[in-house]
């Protein structure tokens, strides 16, 4: 560690003030402090001593607990391919491996194109580069299909970091959540390539008879449409080609087409345990969220005026990319809300909001993605009422 | 009618190097000094002494012309060796060569019925007159309370539970009859309720038994909940225009001993805390004293921190510095000045923490006293992580929206968030969780001043 070390305070002056590279300081900042803590020490008033947490491990731990859904989504991938084309002689070898070159470019490539915004915001603002980014980078991957052409990752990507970060000063700044503004970019610019029945599974030549690749949302908002009982037309999905894919249990589990991360609900839950024990997560959010997408669930059988209306609330919790929204999406602290009191409602809202846009909206099948980005906009309005209430309990003790 | 407030938020910083509780003698403290940067709010400092002036305990060394009625006093007899100035002729420094023995000036003395007659103008003189008065800090604000206001209480926080803090048992030791005294004084200086704040989790010091005309409350729970600001949000909060004194039981000792003894008595037991210090422990001395003896001999390295105060809201000084007007700590706390490969996620359960962030294991070890050294742990960012703030804040306030009124200078806001009820101290917790290392304690100065100067 001691030669890397002299490396690096051999090369410092270079970049500090007055060196060749004065204007790639925080660059060379970013190398020198995620390889080493900095030697900086508390100022001489105030607090002499500081806890050894900072936003780098923060955010390492954040996407720490995406870990599981990344390996999950890469298995799944290979794994949906697999059974569309019918080869049932597949290994768990060869279902990662291929979910591997699928998933892992997409990955590489939101990295680099976001890391580069990053620099070069970094060196033209003169500000410290975001490791806020480490979070999104791994977050715009997971949240869209395997399918997609790698450009298209690197536009969103650099569209969500230039437009819903930077330009409001970077992380911390920011009102909307930079990920989901990525694949509403995505959704807007480029639907063909992010919704419809044919993007969510990587088929290549020869698919198999019979093969379908909608989404469980899909085929539900079909059923609604027809009048066909939706749980039915759920079980009777891709029959032939696997026992009960969207079944209950199947889709908790996962094994179903959609975008990368977003299909297992259960790893979504081991992600929420991770954020949660760790405290990054607000559980408030969360339980709320699922609480309010569940009670919307109950609302729309009581009215049951079409199929779609009917469907047990408790599907709604384990399809599309509810979960992972609510877990990864809804608690990102910058654009949630940010009192106590905000956060209940605020979840409430996204999960209520998610269902009524799936249930009752036509052109948008899934609802988490517009649901956190409203409700992104509208959290400094739930925190404002809410400090107003606080403002207004200290006022009436006043005397003058 | 005394009340007991159970508080659920906060954070006890618990380090090593906690001061044994018996009283040491070190070699004999050569030099004192009153620093005029102790006292917040100073604005025009007029020293009344030359160097090479031979002064008595109690004797004036300066008063601000802002207040002139107030002295600051000598703590000690003997010659005055060095009036320091720094940048601007900024008054930092009266440093004075104690005597062997200490002389006091002669005040009058004051029977208990003889307070009891006296008016309250009279007694004010006395106190601002004899030196004792800048112990008594005035809220809002945190600064030294004006003789000319009437305050609708005075609070007194019985205990301390910053991280090694000193034990008020042995502080106050032998001062059960001066601290009577002193509250039969201060009582007299309120129109409402002097408010005497102790401890519901372990006894509170025995200077306080049989104590009168005090109403007791008891606070349980992890710091700040020995923070006087936290009592008052909790008893008598203060709204826009309410002013409210507080005093140190260490303050009300000294008023006592004034009408008691007819003089100034500056002697104080100081802890000697933290982990790098060989003896942790108590020890008899003046206000203002050198920590050079503390130190000489008795520190494990060369690279350590001497700060006075506690490590949370304390004050860098040098090793041959000066204990401040208020502390009654100095803790040695090694410097940080290293540079760790990885330290962003490398897991370790040798540094405290509040969080639970991947690798931080510190939780497990509930029990554990930390040595902890002065390294930021990382740089300054936007504020990010949210309701941390909140979690150790107990009072009805939102410590993220004051910090950034406060950084926006939006005076409305401030006031309407609850500026007039923190100083410092209050949400200096703040700043040890914070993950994104805002300097909070001197924003909340800043936010202070804006308000106190407009």
């Amino acid at each position: 560690m001691k030669l890397l070390r002299d490396l690096l305070d051999k090369q410092k002056p270079l970049f500090q003030k007055g060196g060749k590279l004065e204007n790639l300081y925080y660059l060379y900042e970013a190398g020198e402090t995620f390889m080493f803590s900095p030697n900086h020490t508390t100022s001489p008033k105030g607090a002499q001593i500081k806890d050894a947490i900072d936003l780098k491990r923060m955010m390492i731990t954040v996407v720490i607990a995406m870990i599981p859904c990344l390996i999950f989504g890469i298995y799944n991938t290979g794994a949906m391919h697999f059974l569309a084309t019918g080869d049932a002689n597949a290994t768990f070898g060869d279902k990662f491996l291929l979910g591997a070159t699928l998933v892992l470019p997409i990955v590489l490539v939101s990295y680099t194109a976001g890391g580069l915004v990053e620099v070069v915001f970094a060196v033209i603002r003169k500000h410290p580069i975001n490791e806020g980014f480490l979070v999104t980078g791994m977050l715009i991957p997971l949240i869209v299909p395997a399918t997609i052409p790698l450009w298209q990752v690197a536009v969103a990507t650099i569209f969500a970091v230039v437009i819903a970060k930077e330009v409001f000063g970077g992380t911390g700044m920011n009102i909307l959540n930079v990920a989901m503004t990525a694949r509403a970019f995505l959704y807007f610019a480029y639907p063909a390539q992010i919704s419809g029945d044919t993007v969510w599974t990587y088929v290549g030549e020869n698919a198999v008879d019979g093969f379908s690749g909608a989404t469980a949302l899909s085929v539900v908002y079909q059923a609604g449409q027809s009048g066909e009982n939706a749980v039915a037309e759920l079980s009777q999905h891709n029959a032939g080609i696997m026992d009960g894919m969207f079944s209950f249990v199947n889709m908790f589990m996962g094994y179903i087409p959609g975008s990368i991360g977003e299909t297992s609900t259960l790893m979504c839950l081991i992600g929420a345990a991770i954020l949660l024990f760790t405290g990054v997560a607000s559980w408030k959010i969360i339980l709320s969220a699922f609480g309010g997408a569940y009670l919307m669930g109950v609302v729309m059988n009581l009215l049951s005026v079409n199929e779609y209306m009917a469907l047990p609330s408790h599907y709604h919790l384990v399809m599309g990319g509810l979960a992972f929204g609510i877990v990864f999406m809804a608690t990102d602290p910058v654009s949630a809300s940010q009192t106590e009191t905000g956060k209940w409602i605020y979840g409430l809202l996204i999960g209520a909001l998610t269902i009524i846009i799936r249930v009752t909206n036509p052109a948008y099948p899934e609802g988490i993605m517009l649901a956190v980005l409203f409700m992104n906009v509208f959290a400094p309005l739930i925190d404002y009422y809410v400090v107003q209430a606080n403002k207004k309990r200290r006022l009436q003790r006043a005397t003058v | 009618m005394s009340k007991l407030v159970k508080l659920k938020k906060g954070f006890d910083i618990r380090l090593a190097g906690k001061a044994e509780m018996e009283v040491h003698d070190f070699q004999p403290v050569k030099t004192f000094a009153i620093k005029p940067t102790d006292f917040i709010g100073m604005q025009r400092p007029k020293v009344l002494v030359k160097e090479g002036d031979t002064v008595k305990a109690g004797t004036p060394l300066l008063f601000d012309k802002k207040m002139d009625k107030v002295q600051f006093v000598a703590p000690v007899s003997g010659e005055i060796v060095e009036i320091k100035r720094g940048e601007k002729r900024k008054l930092l420094e009266i440093k004075i060569l104690a005597d062997s023995v200490i002389e006091f000036e002669s005040f009058q003395k004051y029977t208990p019925s003889q307070i009891q007659e006296a008016s309250r103008d009279t007694l004010i003189d006395h106190m601002t007159a004899c030196g004792v008065w800048p112990q008594i800090i005035q809220r809002p604000f945190g600064v030294i309370a004006n003789p000319s206001d009437t305050p609708k209480s005075i609070f007194i926080s019985g205990f301390d539970t910053h991280p090694l803090a000193p034990d008020y048992e042995i502080l106050l030791k032998g001062q059960q009859e001066a601290f009577k005294v002193g509250i039969q004084v201060v009582k007299k200086l309120t129109s409402g309720k002097v408010y005497l704040g102790l401890p519901a989790d372990k006894a509170a010091s025995s200077a306080y038994d049989n104590i009168e005309g005090v109403e007791i409350n008891k606070f349980s729970g992890p710091h700040p909940a020995g923070n006087v600001g936290v009592q008052i949000h909790h008893v008598d909060p203060i709204a826009k225009g309410d002013v409210i004194w507080t005093i140190n039981p260490y303050g009300v000792v000294q008023i006592g001993k004034l009408f008691l003894n007819g003089a100034y008595d500056a002697s104080k037991i100081i802890a000697i805390t933290g982990s790098e210090a060989k003896k942790a422990c108590y020890t008899q001395t003046y206000l203002g004293a050198c920590v050079d003896s503390f130190v000489a001999g008795n520190i494990k390295s060369t690279n350590v921190r001497a700060i006075t105060g506690n490590a949370l809201t304390g004050q860098k000084i040098n090793l041959d510095g000066y204990l401040s007007y208020y502390d009654h700590q100095l803790t040695l706390l090694p410097e940080g000045d290293y540079y760790e490969f990885l330290g962003w996620m490398k897991p370790t359960s040798d540094k405290l923490s509040y969080h639970k962030a991947l690798g931080l294991f510190s939780f497990l070890y509930p029990k554990k006293e930390f040595v902890l050294d002065t390294n930021t742990r990382g740089e300054p960012r936007a504020f990010v992580s949210t309701g941390v703030f909140e979690s150790v804040t107990p009072m009805d306030i939102y410590p993220v929206y004051l910090m950034k009124a406060i950084m926006a200078e939006d005076y409305d806001d401030m006031e309407e968030l609850g500026i007039y009820e923190v100083i410092e101290e209050d949400l200096a917790l703040c700043e040890f969780v914070d993950v994104s290392k805002h300097p909070v304690q001197e924003l909340v100065r800043k936010g202070i001043e804006l308000i106190q100067y407009s």
